[in-house]
C-alpha cells in the first residue's frame, strides 16, 4: 500500500484526513481511489495538482506508476511561468 | 543494431557543455532580427485601445457611433464583441485559467477595475486616425471608492471589486464577498512545540512593493482574418500555443484554424504568458477583413500589462542557541491586482524550502485591489516570502554571533530533507553553493566605513511539461532544427549543441529555429525554467529515432543483422566481418540516397517531460551607502548556483547575472507608486527606475553542476531561482553596512535616508 499524503489546503475537502494508505499502482487509479473516498477531491485533482513520487514531482502525468511502498504527496500544481491568471 | 552511445562526434568535438556562437547572435547585433512591433502585412489597419481613467467605476455605457463615422475607420470592439465566460478554472496547457476573469481583464464589461483597464479598441487606416476616434468615444462611468494596498484591500468595509468573491479556503464558507480571494496553507510537524524548544525567536513584519517585468520590448500583435475564418497572428509572446488557446477560447474559434507565430522576444521573465492585445487584434481584424496591428506603449505596459505582486510578510523563526532551527511560521499577504490569482501559493511553498526544518507552517492570501491584474514574474512569488525569511536567518546568525554562510550550511536542504511542500529532495546542490560562495576571495575581501556584505539563498522547483520538437536531415547532411517555445535565453544555441552531439555532426550544421503552432505538436510556453530542460529530452529522443532510422536503412543497403551495425561517432558502422566488406555511413551519406533509400530522414520528440530536479543558489553582494544622499552603489556581487549541468555555460551564466540585476532593481529602486486618486504615478522608466549597465558592477557567476539524474544530461532548469536570492542579500548587505534592519522594499534613497536620520547616522 502506498503511503499518500495531501497538502495543503486539499484536506478541508476530506474533513481534515491528510494521510491515506492505498493500494494506487498509478496516478490514475490513486485519483479514482481518492475520489471514491472523498468526491469532492475529484474535480481538484483534476483541475491541477502535481503528484511527488518517492520525492519526485509529477505534472500532468496519469500514468506514472506508483508502487506498493511508494511515498506519495498531492500537492499544489507548480506552473513557474505561467501560474494561474 | 547497437548504440555506443548517441553523444559522439565524427570529428571528436562535443558542444554540450561549450561557448558555442549563438544561431540568432548575428541578426540581433545587426538589427535583423525581427520582434513583435517590426511585422506588417500589407492593407494592415492600426489598432488602438481606450483605457479606463479610473481606478473603480462602473461603466454604465459605452456610445461608439460617433467613431465609427469618423472616416478612416473600420472597426471597433467593446465588451459586446467578447461573449462572457463561465466561473469555472479550466485548463489552458498546463496552466489553470478561470475564462471569465481573462475575458474582463482583456475587456473591461460591468466594471473597470484599474486605470488602465481596456474600455474598447479601434482599428483605422492610420495610428493619428487612431487616437482622434478613441477621443469620440463616449464613456459614461459612475466612478467608485478604490482600494490600492494589500492590507486595506483585506479589512472589513474596503471597497469590493467583486460582489461574487468568497474566500475559498476557510471553514466555514464565508457568507459575505471579500476582496480575499483565497487562503493557501503549507505545514508540516508541531509550530507551537517547536517554537518551545528555541532559545531565540526572531519575529519581523516586511513590505515589498509591486515591480513590473522590465522587459524592454513593449507587448505586439498583428493579426489577419480570412473569409473562412482561419486567423493568423504573430506576437510576442512567451508561449504561441497558450496564446493560440485564448484566443481561440475567447473568440469561439477553431484551435486548428488559428495559427500564431512567436516573433523574436524583446524579454519576458513572466510577462508574456498571458494575452492582452492578442485577442483584440484579432476581433478587430474579423471585423474589419483587414489586417490589425498593435502595439502598446510604455506606459500602456506599466498601466496595463501584470507587475508581479507587492506583498506584506510576517516571519517568525526560531532557533537553538547552536542555531538549529527549530520552527518556522509566515504569513504573506499578495496582491493579485483586479482578479485572483496571486502567486501567493509557491510564496509559501518556497518560503522555508532552503532549510531542513521540522515545523513549518505558512499561511497565505490572495487579495484582490484596484491594480492591473498580476502576471508571473520569474520564479512567481518566491522572492517576495524568501526575502523576508533571508533576513530573518540573517538576523539570527548575528544574534547568535555564527557566521551567515555556517548558519546556512548547518540548516541547508540536503539530498533526502523533507521539504515543507511534502517530497523529499533528491540530490540538491544548495550546500555545494554555500561553500563555493565561502571560498571565493569575494568573500574576505576587506570593507571600508558605510560599505556592507550581505549573503542569502534561493530555491525554485523547476517545472518539465509538454513539448515538441522535430529534426530533419536535409539533402546536405545539415539538419534543421525546429523548436515549439520561444528562445529568451539561449534555447537554440543549447538544443542545437545537444542535437550535434547526438547525432555526430558539427554544431554549424545545425539550424535551430522556432517554429509556428502550425507546424509541431502542442508546447507549453517558455516558462517555469523549463524551456531548455524539456527540450533537450526532446531532441534526445528525436536524434534517436533518426540513429534508429539510419541503422535500419543501413542494415538494408549492407543486407546486414541489426546486431552487425551500430551508429557511433556520427555514422553507423559495420561490425565484424562486415567491417571488411562495407565503409561507414555518415548522416550526410544517408542523406545523399534519403530519396532512394525510404524518403526523407527525421525524428520528432514528443513528451511530457518529467523529472525537473529543483534548483538552489546563493548570492553574496558587496554595496556602499552615500550617507548624504541615501544612495546605493553595488560595489560587487558573485552569484553560485545548480545548474545541474550548463548546455551552454555563457547563456547559463547571463541567466545568472541578468537575475540578479533584475533583483537590484528590485530591492533598491523600483516600485508602483500610486497617488490617492488610486493612478499610477511613474508610468515610465524615467520615473519607474530600473538598473541599467553603468548603476552595476560585472556580476562574478559560479556555475556549481549537481547532476539531476533525472535528466539524460544532467540539466536543471536555471532561469528563474537567480532573482530569488538578491532581495534578501541585498538587505543583509545594507544592515551590514549601517546597523539599520530594512523591511520594506525598495530600499530607495529617500527611505534609506529617512532611515539614517532617524538613528542620527546620516550626513547633511
Amino acid at each position: 500500500m502506498a503511503r499518500v499524503e495531501l497538502v495543503g489546503n486539499l484536506a478541508q475537502l476530506t474533513g481534515g484526513v491528510a494521510e491515506f494508505n492505498l493500494p494506487a499502482t498509478s496516478v490514475k487509479e490513486l485519483f479514482a481511489q481518492l475520489t471514491a473516498l472523498h468526491p469532492e477531491l475529484g474535480r481538484h485533482l483534476e483541475d491541477g495538482v502535481a503528484v511527488a513520487i518517492d520525492g519526485q514531482i509529477y505534472q500532468d502525468s496519469l500514468l506514472e506508476p506508483i508502487g506498493p511502498d511508494s511515498e506519495v504527496f498531492v500537492l499544489p500544481q507548480i506552473a513557474g511561468g505561467g501560474f494561474t491568471q | 543494431m547497437t548504440e555506443s552511445n548517441g553523444h559522439s562526434q565524427t570529428n571528436g568535438e562535443h558542444y554540450v557543455g561549450t561557448r558555442t556562437i549563438r544561431p540568432d547572435g548575428h541578426d540581433k547585433v545587426t538589427g535583423r532580427a525581427r520582434f513583435g512591433a517590426d511585422f506588417n502585412l500589407p492593407g494592415q489597419l492600426i489598432g488602438r485601445v481606450l483605457r479606463s481613467p479610473h481606478p473603480h467605476a462602473h461603466i454604465v455605457s459605452i456610445d461608439t457611433s460617433k467613431a465609427e463615422a469618423l472616416p478612416g475607420v473600420k472597426a471597433v470592439v467593446t465588451r459586446d464583441d467578447f461573449a462572457d465566460q463561465p466561473s469555472e478554472f479550466v485548463p489552458a496547457g498546463e496552466m489553470m485559467m478561470n475564462y471569465k476573469d481573462v475575458v474582463r481583464n482583456v475587456m473591461a464589461r460591468e466594471k473597470a477595475l484599474y486605470e488602465g483597464h481596456a474600455v474598447a479598441a479601434v482599428a483605422a487606416t492610420s495610428a493619428a486616425v487612431a487616437r482622434k476616434a478613441l477621443k469620440l468615444i463616449d464613456v459614461t462611468y459612475e466612478v467608485l471608492p478604490h482600494v490600492i494596498d494589500v492590507v486595506e484591500a483585506m479589512r472589513p468595509g474596503a471597497p469590493l471589486l467583486h460582489d461574487d468573491l468568497f474566500t475559498a479556503g476557510v471553514e466555514p464558507k464565508p457568507e459575505k464577498p471579500s476582496n480575499i480571494a483565497k487562503r493557501v496553507e503549507i505545514k508540516q510537524g508541531d509550530v507551537e512545540a517547536g517554537f518551545e524548544k528555541a532559545d531565540i525567536v526572531i519575529e519581523r513584519e516586511f513590505k515589498t512593493a509591486a515591480v513590473h517585468q522590465g522587459y524592454i520590448e513593449p507587448h505586439a500583435a498583428l493579426a489577419t482574418v480570412s473569409e473562412d475564418g482561419s486567423t493568423e497572428l504573430w506576437c510576442t509572446t512567451q508561449g504561441h500555443y497558450i496564446v493560440r488557446a485564448h484566443c481561440a477560447r475567447l473568440l469561439g474559434l477553431d484551435i486548428g484554424k488559428v495559427r500564431v507565430t512567436a516573433t523574436e522576444i524583446g524579454g519576458g521573465f513572466g510577462g508574456k504568458t498571458v494575452v492582452y492585445l492578442e485577442p483584440l487584434a484579432i476581433a478587430l481584424s474579423r471585423k474589419a477583413k483587414r489586417p490589425v496591428k498593435m502595439v502598446m506603449s510604455r506606459e500602456e505596459v506599466f498601466k496595463s500589462s501584470g507587475p508581479t505582486s507587492g506583498a506584506t510578510v510576517r516571519v517568525k523563526l526560531g532557533a537553538t542557541k547552536d542555531g538549529k532551527f527549530v520552527a518556522a511560521f509566515a504569513e504573506l499577504k499578495y496582491q493579485a491586482g483586479a482578479f485572483q490569482g496571486s502567486p501567493v501559493q509557491p510564496g509559501t511553498m518556497c518560503a522555508f524550502a532552503p532549510y531542513d526544518i521540522e515545523n513549518v507552517h505558512v499561511v497565505g492570501y490572495d487579495v484582490v485591489s484596484n491594480r492591473p491584474k498580476v502576471a508571473a514574474y520569474r520564479a512567481p512569488g518566491a522572492p517576495i516570502s524568501e526575502y523576508a525569511v533571508e533576513s530573518v536567518v540573517d538576523e539570527i546568525a548575528k544574534k547568535l554571533d555564527i557566521d551567515p554562510i555556517d548558519l546556512r550550511l548547518q540548516n541547508a536542504a540536503h539530498e533526502g530533507t523533507k521539504a515543507a511542500y511534502g517530497p523529499k529532495f533528491g540530490p540538491i546542490g544548495l550546500e555545494e553553493t554555500l561553500n563555493a560562495i565561502k571560498k571565493t576571495e569575494h568573500w574576505n575581501a576587506p570593507l571600508r566605513k558605510w560599505q556592507g556584505r550581505g549573503v542569502a539563498s534561493g530555491f525554485w522547483f523547476n517545472i518539465g511539461g509538454e513539448t515538441s520538437v522535430s529534426l530533419t536531415v536535409n539533402e546536405d547532411g545539415t539538419i534543421s532544427l525546429m523548436a515549439g517555445t520561444p528562445d529568451i535565453g539561449g534555447l537554440r544555441a543549447s538544443l542545437a549543441a545537444v542535437a550535434a552531439d547526438e547525432l555526430g555532426v558539427p554544431y554549424d550544421k545545425v539550424r535551430p529555429i522556432i517554429g509556428d503552432t502550425g507546424s509541431l505538436g502542442f508546447n507549453f510556453l517558455t516558462g517555469g525554467s523549463r524551456s531548455a530542460f524539456s527540450g533537450s529530452m526532446a531532441i534526445v529522443e528525436a536524434a534517436k529515432q533518426i540513429r534508429a532510422e539510419l541503422c535500419a536503412r543501413a542494415c538494408k543497403l549492407w543486407e546486414a543483422k541489426p546486431d552487425q551495425v551500430e551508429f557511433s561517432d556520427g555514422a553507423v558502422r559495420p561490425l565484424g566481418a562486415l567491417a571488411e566488406k562495407v565503409k561507414a555511413m555518415t548522416v550526410a551519406d544517408f542523406a545523399k540516397v534519403a530519396g532512394k533509400t525510404g524518403g526523407p530522414i527525421g525524428g520528432v520528440g514528443r513528451i511530457n517531460a518529467q523529472g525537473a530536479g529543483p534548483s538552489f543558489g546563493t548570492h553574496l553582494v558587496d554595496l556602499e551607502v552615500d550617507p548624504e544622499t541615501g544612495r546605493v552603489s553595488i560595489l560587487r556581487y558573485t552569484v553560485a548556483q545548480d545548474a545541474g549541468r550548463a548546455l551552454h555555460p555563457a547563456y547559463v551564466e547571463g541567466q545568472y547575472q541578468g537575475g540578479a540585476v533584475q533583483g537590484i532593481g528590485w530591492a533598491l529602486n523600483e516600485e508602483y507608486i500610486y497617488g490617492a486618486d488610486g493612478k499610477l504615478q511613474n508610468a515610465g522608466f524615467l520615473d519607474y527606475r530600473m538598473p541599467v549597465a553603468s548603476d552595476v558592477p560585472m556580476i562574478d557567476a559560479i556555475l556549481v553542476e549537481v547532476a539531476n539524474p533525472k535528466h539524460p544530461y544532467g540539466v536543471r532548469g536555471v532561469g528563474e531561482t537567480p532573482i530569488v536570492p538578491p532581495l534578501g542579500a541585498i538587505a543583509n548587505a545594507m544592515e551590514n553596512a549601517t546597523g539599520i534592519r530594512f523591511t520594506e522594499l525598495p530600499m530607495s534613497p529617500p527611505k534609506v535616508l529617512k532611515a539614517l536620520k532617524e538613528k542620527g547616522l546620516a550626513r547633511a
